[in-house]
C-alpha cells in the first residue's frame, strides 16, 4: 500500500534517514496536486512549504517587464521544489508554474522548522540534504551562464 | 604510427559530389555526398570522421553523421564557424568536395550489446552520435534501455528536430531534450543536460554511456555519471582538437600522450579523465 511514510522513506532525498525522523517528517507531509498552468508559488511570497515532485513538470520562472516570464529551469519527477523555506527570510525566489498535471508531497515549513529546532540531529540531516540541492542548482546555473554551446570560430 | 606504415594515398582527397543539402539551423547544415571518381563508398564505424576539403580553401575534420548501415550515402553535419566550413555552407547540390577518411576511433557499439545504451549529446555533438543512435535502433533487441539525452543552447539551435520527435514517439526509446535558454512558446525542459542524468532511468552498472559536446559539458556529464555509479571505463567521450593530417603524422592534435586524430576522437573517460580540464593541453 502506498503510504506517505513509504513514499518518503523510499525517496532518494530522504534515503537512509533514521526511521524516527521519517515519522517526524510524515507528520508535516501531505499529498497535493496542481493543474496545468497553476502556480505552486510566486516570487516574494512566504515560503510555507517545499515539495517532492512525484509526477509532472514545473517551470521555475522569473517575470521580466520587457520579455515576459522567463523559464530558468524545469523540475520533474524526483526533484525537490523549494529551499527558501529553510533559509531566512523564507521567501520564494522564483515563480513555479505547472507545465502539466503535477502530483507532489508537500512538507509544511513551520512544522518542519519546529521539529528541526527541537531535534538538531534531524535539523543537521535536513540542512545537509538541502545544501546538496542548493549546490546542484548553483552548479547548473554556472554551467548555463558559461553558454557552452556558443559558437567560437 | 611509423611513417612507412602510412599508405601513400592516405592524404589524398577523393572527389565527392553533394547530392543533397539540408539547412538544419541558422548556422548548421547537412550534406549528403556520393563518390565522383567511380570508386566505392566510404564505409565507417559510428564516431569516425573524414577530412573534408573545400577546393582551394582548406580542409577540416568533420564527423560522419549518417547511418553506418547505409555507407552509400555519406552524410556530414557541419557548423559554419571558419572559412572552410563557411565555404561549404555556400555550396549546393552538384558542388564537389574532397574527402579522405574515415579516420579515428569509433564508439564501442559492441560493448553496448546486452547493456543499456545511454547517449548524451550537447549542441552539435548530436551529429557524431547520430550514427551510434542509428546503430542502437538497428540493434534495439540486443540492448537494454536506449536513452537519448540532448542539451542545446536554445530551441532555435536544436539539431535533427524531426528525428528527435520520431525517436521520442517510439515506446522502446527514451528521449529527453533540454535547452539552456528557453524562448517564448518553448514547452520543453529548461536547464543544462547534466540535470537530465538523474531522471534518465538507466542501470548504472550495466550501461554504456556515449557523450559528445563541448568539452566542459562532457566533463560535467562524466562526473555526474560517475556520481551515479557508472564506472569510468563505461563512459566514452569524443574529443575535438585542431587537426591537420588526420593520421597522426603532423602532431597538431596532440592531446597529452595521444593524438586525437588516430587515438581518438573517441576515448574512454578512464583514459582521459586526468587530461580533462588541464590548462594549455
Amino acid at each position: 500500500m502506498e503510504t506517505l511514510e513509504r513514499i518518503l522513506r523510499e525517496h532518494k532525498f530522504f534515503r537512509d534517514l533514521e526511521p524516527q525522523h521519517i515519522e517526524l517528517l510524515v507528520g508535516c507531509a501531505s499529498n497535493v496536486r496542481f493543474s496545468e498552468g497553476e502556480f505552486i508559488c510566486r516570487e516574494g511570497d512566504e515560503a510555507t512549504q517545499f515539495f517532492l515532485i512525484r509526477a509532472g513538470s514545473v517551470a521555475l520562472e522569473i517575470n521580466t517587464h520587457d520579455r515576459g516570464p522567463l523559464v530558468v529551469q524545469t523540475l520533474g519527477e524526483g526533484d525537490i521544489l523549494g529551499w527558501s523555506w529553510l533559509i531566512w527570510p523564507y521567501k520564494w525566489h522564483f515563480d513555479a508554474r505547472c507545465l502539466d498535471l503535477v502530483r507532489a508531497i508537500a512538507l509544511d515549513a513551520t512544522c518542519l522548522r519546529t521539529k528541526c529546532e527541537a531535534d538538531h540531529h534531524l535539523g543537521y540531516e535536513i540542512l545537509k540534504r538541502f545544501g546538496h540541492v542548493v549546490v546542484e542548482r548553483l552548479e547548473a546555473t554556472r554551467l548555463q551562464l558559461l553558454d557552452v554551446y556558443r559558437v567560437t570560430p | 604510427m611509423a611513417l612507412a606504415a602510412v599508405a601513400p594515398d592516405v592524404l589524398l582527397p577523393r572527389p565527392f559530389a553533394i547530392t543533397r543539402y539540408v539547412r538544419d539551423t541558422h548556422d548548421t547544415f547537412t550534406i549528403e555526398l556520393e563518390p565522383a571518381d567511380g570508386g566505392g563508398p566510404i564505409t565507417f564505424e559510428p564516431g569516425q570522421f573524414n577530412m573534408l576539403y573545400a577546393m582551394g580553401v582548406g580542409e577540416v575534420p568533420i564527423s560522419i553523421s549518417g547511418d553506418p548501415a547505409k555507407p552509400e550515402k555519406l552524410v556530414h553535419t557541419i557548423r559554419a564557424v571558419g572559412p572552410v566550413t563557411k565555404a561549404m555552407q555556400a555550396m549546393g547540390k552538384g558542388d564537389m568536395i574532397g574527402v579522405r577518411g574515415p579516420y579515428g576511433s569509433a564508439w564501442p557499439m559492441e560493448t553496448a550489446r546486452g547493456n543499456d545504451l545511454l547517449v548524451i549529446a550537447g549542441g552539435i555533438g548530436l551529429a557524431p552520435l547520430r550514427p551510434a543512435i542509428y546503430w542502437g535502433l538497428a540493434h534495439r533487441q540486443e540492448l537494454g534501455r536506449l536513452v537519448i539525452l540532448y542539451g542545446t543552447r536554445t530551441p532555435h539551435d536544436m539539431l535533427f528536430r524531426k528525428e528527435l520527435e520520431k525517436w521520442r514517439g517510439r515506446l522502446d526509446v527514451s528521449v529527453r531534450v533540454t535547452v539552456d535558454r528557453a524562448e517564448p512558446g518553448w514547452k520543453g525542459n529548461v536547464g543544462v543536460v547534466t540535470t537530465l542524468i538523474p531522471r534518465a532511468g538507466f542501470d548504472p552498472v550495466d550501461v554504456v554511456a556515449l557523450v559528445c559536446g563541448p568539452e566542459v559539458m562532457m566533463r560535467f556529464c562524466a562526473r555526474e555519471l560517475v556520481n551515479h555509479g557508472v564506472s569510468p571505463d563505461r563512459i566514452f567521450l569524443s574529443q575535438e582538437r585542431n587537426m591537420k593530417c588526420g593520421v597522426g603524422l603532423c602532431g597538431r592534435c596532440q592531446y597529452g600522450p595521444t593524438f586525437v586524430c588516430k587515438d581518438g576522437p573517441v576515448f574512454s573517460y578512464e583514459r582521459v579523465s586526468p587530461l580533462l580540464g588541464k590548462r594549455e593541453l
